[in-house]
């Protein structure tokens, strides 16, 4: 029987830290092939439809784009929560109220048509994303209700409060009965970067810029020291005299605003109204975005990319091999599996031994003394 | 390499001769010039990054022992007989071929400092861990352990230092747990009563673990032990949790259990106690057995050079009882309820912190050392501002980032996961406690790490920290070299006011020295210092005046000179209210 | 009487899953560890359970088949969290991403099929009694195992040696593996047993609940069982009350909706979140309740030193 062991490592290893996505997004893309071939397709073609045809065509390029920008956004609020150790997985429901909050002036206020309105719009998203994931963070602080249920029960909510709206008051008089809203006036629209190529809009550059500012935040200012001792030991944390309420608070309302804010951007740019399903589980999609960014937003930038492809393969591989769109999902799930595996390598060294089982896998040392808790362990 | 060894037999005949039995080293160092393999092993032996005489002494001696070793076999008269014991974690090598052995009945101290390598042998024997290589006799038969349950059937037990009980479960829990799955649960809770009472260790049966004390908790664990009917006990540094007159009870029943039959192996790293208590002892430092010795010949001081292997650095210290001035820091009848269900409340503690003055407060731990550190740092705040005052201020709702900001230094129990992040490299390791106080380490919101870096380097050579790389995660460091960057952090910028909670817990002897020498210092240039511990050597060699904490009482400070272990043990196990501390 | 029985018996209909999931996460978080996968262990039962009882046409076959599937998700949970030590938390949120990825896959071919129902048990002469005969001795296979799975629990946990090893090992691995204590391989039986648990919630969704397949059919039921057994304070009776309870708002909301109350039907159909909610922040705040009753190592990550 052979046994893995895992040694920890003194220091965390930096090239492993590199290496851990791609060796994880190399797995799974392997185990796609797999998959591929076991439903009776070429795995060469499907994974070349997949990943490479969707960048070989500027409108598809564009599409590309439209579908990261909420990736990243997300993806790079999500990171500040989890590298505090605040698990946020309702970031769905933040993204649909954001969406909700910033469409109240082209939906309610259809003669209010001016260059102010996106702002606005904006302002409201954020404001709607934040004050949702508000919910979760104060039960947290102030009844030490578990964040992970509370943020997730309350996507169920918010998206039956969408289906409510678009259903009922808020649906198009004019629209032939169709549950949804009116079209947003061009005023509240996200314009678009190069009309004359694609759709993709402003919302990539948005979501490019919040994740840069993230990113500056956690590495170069106080804060985001805050951020990574909280998460990395909150008894250290209370030592430095930091509120680890607070925390919570901050990095719920930073990731429920930068959901919001995608929510807007996917509304008022692509789709251009709301419908009872404005988002195809970007809000989980964005959890393995985050992880497979190792947490860092500007590694968010270049995951949120890959899987907006996974998106855009799916929706070709459907087309020209039809091959479920289904399976994208299950590379996305597979993806986040082999990058959490990988990120063991970091902090461990794996060690295969050909012992005799009978010796028991994990007869080893009682290691209380100089195992650090187990929160200490990045994630 | 012969003139290597030569040289090695005169150190060792010059530092420890009266450590050895002399014609069993004198057959030995003959023993060593005949097959050159040896010498060859000895090269091996000898670690290449330590090349200072003392041990290449050390690699000499283990190789003595191994060409003993290939011409005896194990005695029959011995309980258990080991033999080149070895265990390496990745190139650490914790063990390196030590050799003991145990007679029946007999009490055998195991003495090495923090860091020496007793509890990776002790995990070995009690079938914990695996040794690499080497060979373990259990009455003259060769055995191997492969897991804990094995060495209970052999009959060997053992009290662990960090207890391996259950808090949510109730005391005969906690012992059906660790026995073999057949004892009935109702026989074992009468029996684990009557056995307790037998042996003066009274516990009930029905008990949670978290309601108990940590005396209580050692019960259980010793009785556990006991209900397993072991031949040899292994103890694992049983004192440091109680008091002296605790100690003195423990003692008493360990002597018992030996007069049955039982032997004991007694690991600790306090030589008064193993003086006292123990037949043989055997002493390990660097994961070699450097010696072995009756310790009731030998003194304190010359077992202590064995251990620690050289002469440890005597701390310079007068006690001063005398106040001058004003305190720094005033605690007044400050209570506080329980943070939680497994806290403890803190009873109207009143203290005052003079300049120039080191005041120690003894007590078990879980007495509320760690509630009473909390409320003065500010990581919890008193019911009201004048509750704590520093420098005249009251700052009992400040917090811990202003108290610092003020003047005062804090120095946490925990040194990964409190006063440092485990996984951060030291220099970020700076900003943790320093952030609001130095204005260097910030430009606005911005961190500036060139400052940290430089700061680090100063730590590193102010206080003679050894690390591995330039800049290594906190948890790279051995505890002394990890207590010596947190002291040295907090003390660079000369505080006034310095609160320390276990300044050397679990800190080999030269930091520990170094340490407690720079605190003394510290209050020699006016500072105003409160040492919280459980080590009460440790209070009598720096405190100028003493007190001790009892389940959240806090007794009255006392001239050092007018006091000693048996007073304060006494007040240690809550015997001082007839003082009048508390109106 | 009419009406109560057909409205009790509802309940208990729509209580059997959350009873089921809820009570294998509760031996798996006994145990020490967390598993946020419920959800996606249960999906994939339920997509099993209805495709092999649909193709081979013995539900019972679709019931075994359900076990395995969830057993063999809570396997790779197993292999990531307790091998790997990965972070559990996030290990659980793949496992259910994946298992709702996967069960869509698996089941697109059978969305709208009928589904094939076990049939209920029938004993002459027992069954026969009015109210009580069809409550409690007319049911489906599955309600008999919820009620014998928490009996079970309750005798193993507290009652056996292994049970109070486990609840040792829950309480704090360090301890337990000092004395020698196999905690990595308890911790792989008990969530292999969660697994089998969730796999029979999904195999009662699909094929008892609602017989037929349809994408996301467990709707958060997975959740809510993990808040279950957060309600519960970790013990298998209250999980019993807690997830009747729960079956309750569930029907109560369905049997509103029927009735036409003048509340938007999404308000209704969101009660079983909300209420979830309200009820976790109720539990929360008894904070000695929670701290004396939580598995002390629930969520960490035990790597031997070696």
């Amino acid at each position: 029987m052979i046994r893995v062991e895992l040694l920890r490592r003194d220091n965390p290893s930096r090239a492993l830290r590199l290496l851990s996505p791609l060796i994880g997004l190399s797995l799974a893309l392997i185990t796609g092939a797999i998959m591929f071939s076991l439903m009776g397709k070429n795995p060469a073609a499907a994974l070349y439809v997949y990943f490479i045809e969707p960048l070989t065509e500027a409108w598809s390029v564009h599409e590309l784009l439209i579908k990261a920008a909420p990736l990243i956004l997300m993806g790079a609020g999500l990171s500040i929560c989890y590298l505090s150790n605040n698990w946020n997985i309702g970031a769905e429901g933040q993204f649909i109220m954001g969406a909700l909050a910033g469409s109240i002036f082209p939906v309610l206020f259809t003669d209010f048509q001016n260059p102010m309105v996106l702002p606005l719009m904006f302002i409201f998203a954020v404001a709607g994303g934040a004050l949702w994931a508000g919910i979760p963070a104060l039960l947290k602080a102030r009844f030490n209700t578990n964040e992970i249920l509370v943020s997730l029960m309350l996507v169920y909510v918010a998206e039956r409060i969408l289906d409510y709206l678009v259903r009922g008051p808020w649906r198009n008089p004019g629209g032939m009965n169709f549950p949804e809203s009116v079209r947003f006036h061009s005023y509240a629209r996200v314009p678009e970067i190069m009309p004359w190529d694609g759709r993709a809009n402003l919302g990539i550059v948005i979501a490019i810029l919040v994740a840069i500012a993230l990113w500056f935040m956690l590495s170069r200012t106080l804060k985001g020291f805050e951020v990574k001792v909280i998460g990395a030991s909150p008894r250290a944390g209370r030592f430095a005299g930091f509120s680890s309420k607070g925390m919570i608070f901050f990095s719920f309302l930073v990731a429920g605003g930068c959901a919001g804010l995608a929510g807007i951007i996917e509304v008022a740019g692509a789709s251009a109204q709301l419908r009872p399903i404005i988002s195809p589980g970007y809000g989980f999609t964005a959890i393995i975005v985050a992880f497979l960014g190792r947490l860092n937003p500007l590694g968010a930038i270049a995951a949120g990319l890959i899987l907006a492809l996974t998106y855009l393969g799916g929706e070709a591989a459907q087309i020209s091999l039809q091959i479920s769109d289904k399976a994208s999902r299950v590379f996305q799930g597979t993806l986040l599996l082999y990058i959490l595996a990988c990120d063991t390598l970091i902090h461990y060294r794996i060690r295969f031994s050909r012992k005799p089982a009978a010796k028991g896998i994990e007869q080893a040392a009682a290691s209380s003394e100089q195992q650090p808790p187990a929160a200490e362990r990045a994630v | 390499m012969k003139r290597r060894h030569i040289s090695a037999i005169v150190r060792l005949t010059h530092n420890n001769a009266e450590m050895f039995q002399i014609p069993e080293r004198a057959s030995s160092c003959l023993d060593i010039r005949q097959p050159e393999k040896s010498f060859k092993k000895t090269s091996e032996l000898a670690n290449p990054a330590c090349t200072a005489d003392g041990e290449t002494t050390y690699s000499f001696l283990s190789n003595w022992s191994k060409n003993r070793r290939t011409m005896q076999t194990a005695n029959p008269d011995d309980l258990l007989t080991l033999r080149g014991l070895t265990k390496s974690f990745g190139s650490f090598k914790a063990n390196d071929g030590v050799d003991l052995s145990i007679r029946p009945g007999e009490i055998h101290a195991l003495l090495g400092e923090n860091g020496a390598g007793k509890s990776t042998f002790v995990k070995m024997l009690y079938g914990a861990l695996q040794p690499d290589a080497g060979e373990i006799f259990w009455r003259g038969k060769k055995v191997e352990i492969p897991n804990p349950a094995y060495a209970r059937e052999l009959g060997i037990g053992m009290v662990f230092q960090h207890f391996s009980l259950f808090e949510a479960l109730t005391v005969a829990e906690n012992i059906a747990v660790a026995l073999p799955p057949k004892t009935s649960f109702k026989k074992l809770s009468t029996d684990l009563e009557t056995v307790s009472r037998e042996y003066g260790l009274p516990l009930k049966a029905g008990s949670h673990v978290y309601d108990l004390s940590v005396g209580q908790r050692q019960r259980i664990e010793i009785v556990r032990c006991l209900l397993q009917q072991p031949d040899l006990i292994i103890m694992d540094e049983p004192t440091s949790v109680l008091t002296p007159q605790e100690v003195e009870e423990l003692f008493a029943v360990l002597r018992k259990l030996s007069s049955e039959g039982k032997a004991i192996l007694y690991i600790s790293h306090k030589l008064e106690e193993v003086r006292v208590l123990c037949e043989r002892a055997t002493i390990l430092r660097h994961g070699k057995v450097v010696g072995a010795c009756i310790p009731k010949d030998e003194t304190a001081s010359s077992i202590a050079r064995m251990m620690v292997g050289s002469d440890i650095h005597q701390i310079r210290h007068e006690p001063n009882a005398a106040h001058h001035g004003e305190p720094l820091l005033s605690v007044r009848n400050l209570s506080l309820p329980a943070r939680d269900t497994f806290g403890t409340p803190l009873r109207e503690v009143s203290l005052d912190l003079y300049p120039g003055q080191i005041a120690g407060i003894a007590g078990i731990a879980g007495n509320g050392q760690t509630e009473l550190f909390d409320v003065i740092s500010g990581e919890t705040l008193a019911p009201s501002a004048e509750d704590v005052m520093l420098f005249g201020q009251p700052v009992g709702k400040l917090g811990i980032s202003k108290r610092r900001a003020i003047g005062a230094v804090f120095i946490s129990e925990e040194r990964l996961g409190q006063a440092t992040v485990a996984t951060m490299p030291l220099s970020e390791n700076v900003f943790l406690t320093r952030h609001s106080v130095n204005p260097d380490l910030k430009a606005g919101p911005l961190l500036r790490r060139g400052t940290a870096k430089a700061l680090l380097d100063k730590i590193t050579t102010e206080l003679d920290v050894r690390k591995s790389a330039a800049d290594p995660a906190a948890q790279a460091l051995s505890g002394g070299n990890l207590q010596k960057f947190i002291v040295g952090r907090e003390v660079l910028e000369d505080p006034k006011v310095i609160i320390v909670n276990q300044p050397t817990w679990g800190v080999d002897a030269g930091s520990a020295a170094r340490i407690r020498q720079t605190l003394i210092d510290l209050a020699a240039n006016g500072a105003a210092i409160l040492v919280i511990s459980q080590d009460l050597d440790e209070l009598f060699e720096i405190a100028d005046t003493m007190a001790a904490i009892a389940e959240g009482n806090l007794s009255k400070f006392e001239s050092v000179a007018k006091t000693n272990r048996n007073a304060i043990g006494l007040k240690m196990s809550g015997i001082f209210a007839a003082e009048g501390t508390h109106p | 009487m009419e009406l109560t029985l057909a409205i009790l018996l509802t309940i208990i209909t729509a209580a059997t899953p959350l009873l089921l999931a809820a009570t294998g996460e509760l031996v798996v978080e006994r145990s020490g560890v967390l598993n946020l996968g419920v959800e996606g262990m249960m999906i994939m039962g339920a997509v099993g359970g209805f495709v092999m009882a649909y193709l081979t046409g013995n539900p019972l076959l679709g019931i075994a088949f359900a076990v395995l599937l969830g057993m063999a998700m809570a396997l790779l949970f197993g292999f990531l969290v307790l091998t790997f030590a990965t972070n559990q938390y996030a290990t659980g949120l793949a496992l259910t991403i994946l298992g709702l990825g996967l069960a869509a896959l698996i089941g697109e071919g059978f969305v709208g099929r009928a589904g094939i129902r076990p049939p209920n048990l029938y004993i002459p002469g027992i069954s026969d009694i009015p109210f009580i005969g069809p409550l409690l001795f007319g049911r489906d296979v599955l309600f008999y195992i919820s009620i014998t799975l928490v009996a079970g629990v309750m005798w193993f946990l507290f009652r056996t040696r292994q049970g109070l090893t486990l609840r040792a090992i829950g309480d704090n691995h360090h301890s337990a593996h000092a004395l020698g204590i196999k905690v990595i391989r308890y911790r792989y039986l008990a969530v292999l047993f969660g697994g089998a648990c969730a796999g029979l919630a999904g195999a009662h969704l699909s094929l008892v609940y609602t017989p037929q397949w349809s994408e996301n059919m467990t709707a958060g039921r997975g959740w809510i069982a993990l808040a279950l057994v957060v309600f519960a304070s970790w013990r298998p009776l209250r999980v019993l009350a807690g997830a009747y309870l729960f079956g309750a708002v569930s029907i109560g909301q369905l049997h509103a909706q029927a009735i036409g109350i003048a509340i938007p039907s999404q308000a209704l159909s969101a009660l079983p979140y909300v209420a979830t909610i309200i009820v976790l922040v109720i539990i929360s705040q008894n904070r000695r309740l929670t701290m004396i009753n939580t598995p002390a190592s629930l969520g960490k990550s035990f790597v031997p030193d070696r």
